[in-house]
C-alpha cells in the first residue's frame, strides 16, 4: 500500500505541482520553440517521455553500480566516481539518443517519421539530463537508491515527461489563439509568447500543495 | 577595431539571452535572487571562455562528423571543474544553484558558441567572443534578477530595502513571475532595437539552435511546413 501511495504522490508531484517546464524551468527551449502547432507539440512531448524513461533506465544502474562504487565493493575496492556524473550522463544520453534514432530509422520507420525528427534535438535538452540527475538529488521525495528505488525512479521519469507533454500541448493550444491576435508592436513574437507562458504557469501554480495532502 | 567588435557584439547586438534567445532555462530559473544570478553568470562565463579556448585550439584536430560529442565532452569537463570548485569554496551558492549548475553542460549558449564561433576562429578571437558572450549573459541575468529580487522580495543581495520591503510583489520571485519579467524584458529590447532600426527581432527557430546541424534541418523544414 505504501508503495502505491508513493507512486501516486510521485506522479501527482511531477505532473502537476513541480511541472518540469512551468515551475522548474527545465526544457524551456523546446517548450517555446516547438509549440506552434498542437500535433508537433504532442510529437515532441512523446519523444521526450520516451527518451527520459530510457535515459533513466540506463543512467540509474550506472550511477548506483559504477559511479557510487557498489560493483567495486563486491571486489573489496572502495572507489567513488560520483564526481564524473555530469560527464558520464551527458555522454550516455547523447550516445543513447543516436542509437535509438538509428534503430528506429531502420526497423520502425513509421515511428521514426512521427518521433524521430525530434530525437536529435532532445540530446541537448536540459530536461532529460535534469531528470537523470534529479532522481538522485531529490532524496526527500522518494528513496531513489533504496528498496523499489529503481521503479520509483522510472515512474518519476515517466511522470516528468508526462508533465512536459501536458504543458506542451496546453501551451500549443494557447499559442494557436495568440497567432490570431494582434499584440502591441514591441510584444510581437517572443514577448507575448512568454507572457502567455506566465499565465499558463500561473494556472499550474494553483496546484501547489495538493500532493502533500493527498492522503492526509 | 575588429577585436573590439568581437568582444562587444555579445553584449548588446547579439546578446545571447535577449536577442538570440539562447539559454532560457537558467535565465528563468536562477534569477529569483541576485546572488544566485551572479554566481550562475560567473560559472557559465568561465566555462564559456575555457571551452571556447580549448575548442578553438582543437578545431583542426576534431573530425567534423563527431564534433558535437567532442564539444560536449570538453564542456562537461569544465563544468565538472567549476562544479567541484564551487562546492568547495561557495557551498551556499552551490546549494542555491542546485541542478542548474551541472546543466551548464547543455546550455545552448556554450554549445552554440563552440559550433558557430570557436570552431572557425583563432584562439584569441574565441576567448574574446567567450568573454563578450559571458558578459552579455551576465548582464541579462543581472537585469532579470534585479527586477525580480528588488520588486519581488524587496531586497538587494539579501539586504532589505526599507520602503519596498513593505510593498513587494511576491509573485515576481515565483515561476510565473519569471516568464512574465523575461517577456517584458525582451519586449523592451525589441522596442529599443525597433526604434534604432538595428536588427529585426529574432524568433525561436533553427538559426539559433546549436543542434540544427545535427538534425540536418530535416526536422526544421518539417516544422516550418
Amino acid at each position: 500500500m505504501e508503495f502505491f501511495k508513493t507512486l501516486v504522490i510521485i506522479i501527482m508531484t511531477s505532473v502537476l505541482v513541480n511541472n518540469y517546464v512551468l515551475s522548474r524551468f527545465l526544457g524551456v527551449c523546446p517548450f517555446l520553440g516547438v509549440s506552434k502547432k498542437v500535433n508537433q507539440a504532442a510529437g515532441m512531448g512523446f519523444a521526450v517521455i520516451f527518451v527520459m524513461v530510457l535515459a533513466t533506465l540506463v543512467t540509474w544502474p550506472i550511477q548506483v553500480f559504477i559511479l557510487d562504487g557498489k560493483l567495486f565493493e563486491a571486489f573489496g575496492l572502495s572507489i567513488n566516481l560520483s564526481y564524473l556524473q555530469t560527464i558520464v550522463f551527458i555522454l550516455v544520453i547523447a550516445a543513447l539518443v543516436q542509437l535509438v534514432e538509428m534503430f528506429m530509422k531502420k526497423s520502425i520507420p513509421s515511428l521514426h517519421a512521427s518521433l524521430g525528427v525530434y530525437l536529435p534535438l532532445i540530446t541537448t535538452n536540459c530536461a532529460v539530463l535534469g531528470v537523470c540527475k534529479n532522481v538522485f538529488s531529490e532524496g526527500d521525495l522518494f528513496a531513489s537508491t533504496g528498496e523499489f528505488g529503481f521503479i520509483y525512479s522510472l515512474v518519476y521519469a515517466f511522470a516528468s515527461g508526462l508533465g512536459f507533454l501536458l504543458a506542451m500541448v496546453l501551451f500549443a493550444g494557447v499559442r494557436e489563439r495568440i497567432a490570431a491576435s494582434k499584440p502591441p508592436k514591441a510584444f510581437e513574437g517572443t514577448p507575448i509568447t512568454l507572457i502567455a507562458a506566465a499565465i499558463v504557469s500561473l494556472a499550474f501554480f494553483g496546484f501547489g500543495g495538493i500532493a502533500q495532502n493527498l492522503f492526509a | 577595431m575588429n577585436k573590439m567588435t568581437t568582444l562587444l557584439k555579445g553584449i548588446i547586438k547579439e546578446n545571447p539571452v535577449l536577442v538570440l534567445l539562447l539559454g532560457t532555462c537558467p535565465t528563468l530559473a536562477v534569477t529569483s535572487s541576485l546572488s544566485s544570478a551572479v554566481g550562475m553568470a560567473a560559472a557559465a562565463a568561465l566555462v564559456l571562455i575555457c571551452s571556447n579556448l580549448v575548442i578553438s585550439l582543437l578545431r583542426n584536430i576534431i573530425p567534423d562528423k563527431v564534433r558535437i560529442p567532442c564539444y560536449i565532452v570538453v564542456i562537461a569537463g569544465f563544468v565538472t571543474v567549476v562544479e567541484m570548485a564551487m562546492h568547495a569554496f561557495f557551498p551556499s551558492l552551490y546549494d542555491a544553484l542546485g541542478v542548474f549548475l551541472s546543466l551548464i553542460v547543455v546550455n545552448c549558449i556554450i554549445l552554440g558558441r563552440a559550433e558557430m564561433f570557436a570552431s572557425k576562429h583563432k584562439v584569441f578571437d574565441s576567448i574574446l567572443d567567450g568573454l563578450g558572450m559571458g558578459i552579455g549573459f551576465a548582464l541579462a541575468l543581472i537585469a532579470m534578477a534585479l527586477v525580480r529580487e528588488v520588486f519581488g522580495a524587496g531586497t538587494f543581495f539579501g539586504m532589505e530595502i526599507p520602503v519596498l520591503k513593505d510593498f513587494c510583489i511576491p509573485i515576481l520571485t515565483t515561476a510565473p513571475g519569471g516568464f512574465f519579467v523575461f517577456g517584458i524584458l525582451i519586449a523592451l529590447v525589441n522596442a529599443i532595437l525597433n526604434a534604432t532600426k538595428k536588427k529585426p527581432k529574432a524568433e525561436f527557430g533553427c538559426e539559433g539552435c546549436p543542434s540544427a546541424s545535427q538534425c540536418n534541418k530535416t526536422s526544421c523544414d518539417k516544422e516550418a511546413e
